[in-house]
C-alpha cells in the first residue's frame, strides 16, 4: 500500500453509471462525460480534500466484470487488483443494480475497503424503483452511499466513506463456491507467499480459471503457479470450464439474491424508453432520422456561425490595421510587421474567425446528442453495415469520436475487444472530419455548392453528404483492409443501450465554451504563428527570381494539377499537419502573397480570391475530398503509435487515408475531365 | 411460444424468455455471462435494427444488443408467466 500522505482511491464500474460525472464533482475537474459505455479509456487521476487530507482519485474505464475482454476493461481489472488501490468506490446504476452487483461482488472479493454507489437515484425514483439501502449494506457488508451526482448530492458522504474505507483493516469476503471447488481453492491458496488470505484465495481461484492476462499482471513464479492451479484442478477432478462455469453461477445468483431482497420495483418501468428506441431505430426511419439529426446539427452550426463569424472578421482586420500603425510608429523594419502581422497574426485572426465559431457551436451540439444518449443507438443501426465489412459496430462509436476529434476517436477505439478489429477503427477513424475539418469543408461548401451564401439549409444538406461519403469510405477501407491486411471474421458484439437521460445543457454549453473553444484557440495559436511566419518567410525569401513558396508550389503543381487542386492547395494541406484549423487560412495566406487581392473579411471576398485563382467547382470538390481523406494531423500520429505501438501501423494509418484521398481526386479530376469540363 | 426450446434468436418482439442453455463457448461465453446471461436468465425481446440484426433484448434491467451469431447460440424456453 502506499504511504500515509498519498491515500489512493480506486473509481470502478460497470460502463455508462455516471463514473466520470462523480470524478468531476468529486475532484472538481472536468473530465468529458457522455451517455455511451466506454467514455472513459484511460486512468484519470485527480485529487480531492476531505476532512483536511487530501486524497487522489483514480478514474478507471468501465468494466461488466474483473475478467477482462478488451484493453480498457484490462486497465479497469490491473488497476483494481494491483494498482495498490487503499481503497476502492463502485459505481453502480440504480436502475439496474442487479447486474451492477457482478462487479461489486467480484471486487468485494479482491478487497473489502470497498464503498458502493448507488448512483443515479432521481431516475430509479422516476422509474418507481425502491432500494433499500441499509439491507444492502447488511448483506454486502461495506458501505452503501445513494447519490445523484448530476445535482452533487451524495458527494460529500462518497468522499468520507471512500476515505474512512482506506483506514479500515482488509476482512475477507469471498463468494462461496460448491464445496468442491472451494476445497481446490482452499489448497491452492494455502500454497501462496504470504499477503492477505482472502486475496489468495481469489489469486487462487483466478490462476485456476486460467485467466491468461492475470498471469501477466502477477508476474512472479508463474510457471510454477500454474502447474500448481492445474494439478489442483486435477485433484478436484474438475475441467477448467466448469469451474468457470460454477464461479459465475455463484456469483450471478448471489447478486440476484441480493437484488431481489433489495430493490422493489412498481409497475412498468422504461416505456417512454421502449417507444423513443422503437421510432430511432425502427426498420424504415432509423437511418433517415440519424440523418435529418445531423443536418439538423449542421444546419444550426452554420446558422449560428455566420454573425459571430462576419463579427470577428471585421473587429479582427481592423486590429490588424491598428497592430501595422503600431509597428510604423515603432519604427519597426518592414520584415519584422510582415512577419509578425501580415504572416502570424493574420493567420491566427482567420483561424479565429472562420474555423472557430462553426467549432464552438457544433461540440456542444453534438454534446447534447450524446448525453440523451443516441450514440449508442447509431452503433445499434449501423452495426449489420460494419459487420458486412468486418468490423465491429462499436466503430460507429469511435467514428463519433472523431467528429469532435480524431485522437480522442483513436484512444477511444480501445472500446473494441477483437485487436483486428481495433486496428481497423483506428486506420478508418481519420475518414470522418474533426472538429478541425469540418470548418474547411463548409467554408468550401458555402462559397461553391450553396444557392447562396445565405442558404443555410442546402449547405446543412451538402455537409451531411459529405459526412455520408466519410462514412462510406469508413465501411470501404475497413471491408478493404479487412480482404486484405487484416484478414478475419467478425468477434462477438455485446453493446449496451443505455437508458436515454436528459441532457445537462447548461454544463454542456459552459463546459465547452471554455474548455474545448479554449482550448482549440490554444492549439491555433501555437500551430498557427509558426505556420504564419514560415509562409511568410517562404514568399519573402527569393531564390532567384521567384519566391520560396513559387518554388514549392511550382514544384508540387504538376502533381496536384493530377488531384484537381494546386501546389498552394497541396501546400497548405502539408503545412497543415500539426492543425487542419490552419489549412484554410495558410492557403489564403499564400494566394494574397502573390498579390491578387489584400483586404479580405468575408467568404464572399475568400470566393473572389479563389476564383482569382482559377477554383472551380471541381477543386472545390477535389479540396472537401482530399480533407476528407489525407494524412491524419500530427496529434492522431502520435496518438495512433501509442495506441499500436507500431511504426508499421502508424504509417498504414497515414497511407491508407492518403491513398484514398489521392485515389479519389485523381478519378473525379480525370472523369469530369473525360465529360468535359 | 410453448414449452418447446429454440435459440434466443427466433423469438419474436415482445416474447419473454428464460435461458435453457449457454452454446457459445470461449470469450463469446464469458462475455455474455459478464452481462449476467446463464442458465435461467429472464429475456425479453425488444426491438430489432434496421437490418433485423443486431436485436436488443432486456437482460436483467439492461438493455443488450446482441448479434445473431451470439444469440443462436444461446437457447430458451418459454417462460412460464408468460401471458400471450
Amino acid at each position: 500500500m502506499s504511504d500515509n500522505n498519498n491515500v489512493v482511491i480506486a473509481l470502478a464500474g460497470n460502463p455508462n453509471v455516471g463514473k466520470s460525472t462523480i470524478f468531476n464533482k468529486l475532484t472538481g475537474m472536468k473530465q468529458h462525460t457522455g451517455n455511451w459505455p466506454g467514455k472513459t479509456v484511460a486512468n484519470a487521476r485527480g485529487f480531492f480534500i476531505s476532512h483536511g487530507k487530501r486524497y487522489e482519485i483514480v478514474d478507471v474505464p468501465g468494466a461488466y466484470s474483473l475478467s477482462a475482454h478488451s484493453t480498457e476493461e484490462e486497465i479497469a481489472r490491473d488497476f483494481i487488483c494491483f494498482g495498490e488501490a487503499d481503497s476502492v468506490i463502485v459505481v453502480c446504476d440504480a436502475t439496474c443494480l442487479e447486474r451492477n452487483l457482478n462487479l461489486v461482488l467480484q471486487v468485494l472479493e479482491t478487497t473489502s475497503k470497498v464503498v458502493v454507489c448507488i448512483n443515479l437515484m432521481d431516475e430509479a425514483i422516476k422509474k418507481r424503483i425502491e432500494i433499500d439501502l441499509k439491507k444492502l449494506e447488511d448483506l454486502l457488508g461495506v458501505r452503501v452511499v445513494a447519490t445523484q451526482a448530476s445535482n452533487g448530492s451524495g458527494m460529500k458522504e462518497l468522499a468520507e466513506a471512500a476515505a474512512d474505507a482506506a483506514s479500515e483493516p482488509e476482512r475477507a469476503c469471498r463468494i462461496i463456491c460448491p464445496e468442491r471447488i472451494e476445497q481446490a481453492v482452499e489448497k491452492l491458496a494455502s500454497l501462496m507467499p504470504e499477503g492477505s488470505r482472502a486475496r489468495s484465495k481469489w489469486i487462487a481461484m483466478r490462476l485456476m480459471i486460467g485467466d491468461i492476462s492475470l498471469e501477466l499482471s502477477t508476474q512472479k513464479n508463474l510457471p510454477s503457479f500454474m502447474q500448481m492451479a492445474e494439478e489442483a484442478l486435477l485433484d478436484a477432478g474438475i475441467s477448467r470450464s466448469e469451474l468457470e462455469d460454477e464461479y459465475v453461477y455463484s456469483l450471478i445468483k448471489r447478486a440476484e439474491e441480493i437484488s431481489k431482497s433489495c430493490v422493489s420495483t412498481k409497475g412498468a418501468t422504461d416505456a417512454i424508453d421502449r417507444k423513443i428506441d422503437r421510432i430511432l431505430t425502427s426498420k424504415w426511419l432509423g437511418l433517415p432520422i440519424m440523418l435529418i439529426l445531423l443536418g439538423i446539427i449542421f444546419w444550426i452550426t452554420i446558422v449560428g456561425a455566420n454573425y459571430p463569424s462576419q463579427w470577428l472578421a471585421t473587429m479582427l482586420s481592423s486590429l490588424e490595421e491598428k497592430l501595422l500603425a503600431l509597428f510604423a510608429w515603432l519604427n519597426a523594419p518592414d520584415w519584422l510587421s510582415g512577419m509578425i502581422v501580415g504572416g502570424a497574426y493574420r493567420v491566427l485572426s482567420w483561424v479565429v474567425s472562420v474555423m472557430l465559431p462553426p467549432m464552438a457551436i457544433f461540440f456542444p451540439l453534438f454534446t447534447i446528442l450524446e448525453d440523451f444518449g443516441y450514440l449508442p443507438r447509431v452503433a445499434f443501426n449501423l452495426d449489420s453495415c460494419f459487420k458486412k465489412c468486418s468490423a465491429c459496430g462499436k466503430q460507429a462509436l469511435t467514428m463519433a469520436m472523431g467528429f469532435g476529434c480524431n485522437a480522442a476517436g483513436v484512444i477511444g477505439c480501445r472500446i473494441i475487444d477483437s485487436p483486428r478489429e481495433r486496428l481497423i477503427a483506428i486506420m478508418t477513424n481519420n475518414f470522418v472530419p474533426c472538429n478541425g475539418r469540418f470548418p474547411t469543408i463548409l467554408a468550401v461548401i458555402t462559397m461553391f455548392f450553396s444557392a447562396s451564401y445565405t442558404f443555410s439549409a442546402g449547405s446543412a444538406a451538402i455537409m451531411t453528404l459529405v459526412i455520408t461519403c466519410g462514412i462510406l469510405l469508413t465501411l470501404g477501407v475497413s471491408k478493404l483492409l479487412s480482404m486484405t491486411i487484416l484478414k478475419g471474421v467478425p468477434s462477438s458484439f455485446t453493446l449496451e443501450l443505455p437508458p436515454y437521460r436528459k441532457p445537462q445543457v447548461g454544463e454542456i454549453i459552459v463546459r465547452s465554451i471554455f474548455d474545448r473553444t479554449l482550448f482549440v484557440l490554444g492549439r491555433a495559436v501555437i500551430s498557427a504563428i509558426p505556420a504564419g511566419i514560415i509562409i511568410w518567410l517562404m514568399t519573402n525569401i527569393h531564390m532567384g527570381d521567384s519566391s520560396l513558396l513559387q518554388l514549392s508550389t511550382g514544384f508540387l503543381n504538376p502533381f496536384a494539377k493530377l488531384l484537381g487542386m494546386d501546389g498552394v492547395i497541396l501546400i497548405s494541406f502539408i503545412l497543415g499537419f500539426p492543425a487542419n484549423e490552419i489549412v484554410i487560412p495558410i492557403m489564403i495566406m499564400a494566394y494574397i502573397s502573390s498579390g491578387t487581392l489584400t483586404d479580405l473579411s468575408s467568404l464572399p471576398q475568400l470566393k473572389e480570391l479563389l476564383i482569382a485563382n482559377n477554383w472551380t467547382w471541381l477543386t472545390g470538390i477535389c479540396t472537401m475530398t482530399f480533407s476528407l481523406a489525407h494524412w491524419p494531423c500530427s496529434t492522431t500520429c502520435i496518438t495512433i503509435y501509442k495506441e499500436t505501438r507500431s511504426l508499421r501501423w502508424t504509417l498504414l494509418s497515414i497511407a491508407a487515408p492518403t491513398a484514398t484521398g489521392m485515389l479519389l481526386c485523381f478519378l473525379l479530376k480525370s472523369g469530369a475531365s473525360l465529360l468535359g469540363f | 411460444m410453448n414449452e418447446k426450446s429454440v435459440a434466443l434468436k427466433s423469438i419474436s418482439i415482445g416474447d419473454k424468455v428464460k435461458v435453457k442453455r449457454l452454446l457459445a463457448s470461449g470469450g463469446i461465453r464469458r462475455r455474455l455471462q459478464d452481462i449476467g446471461v446463464i442458465e435461467g436468465t429472464e429475456i425479453e425481446c425488444l426491438h430489432k435494427s434496421p437490418s433485423g440484426d443486431p436485436i436488443a433484448y432486456m437482460i436483467r434491467g439492461a438493455v443488450m444488443a446482441l448479434r445473431s451469431e451470439e444469440s443462436s447460440q444461446i437457447i430458451v424456453e418459454g417462460c412460464e408467466d408468460y401471458v400471450g
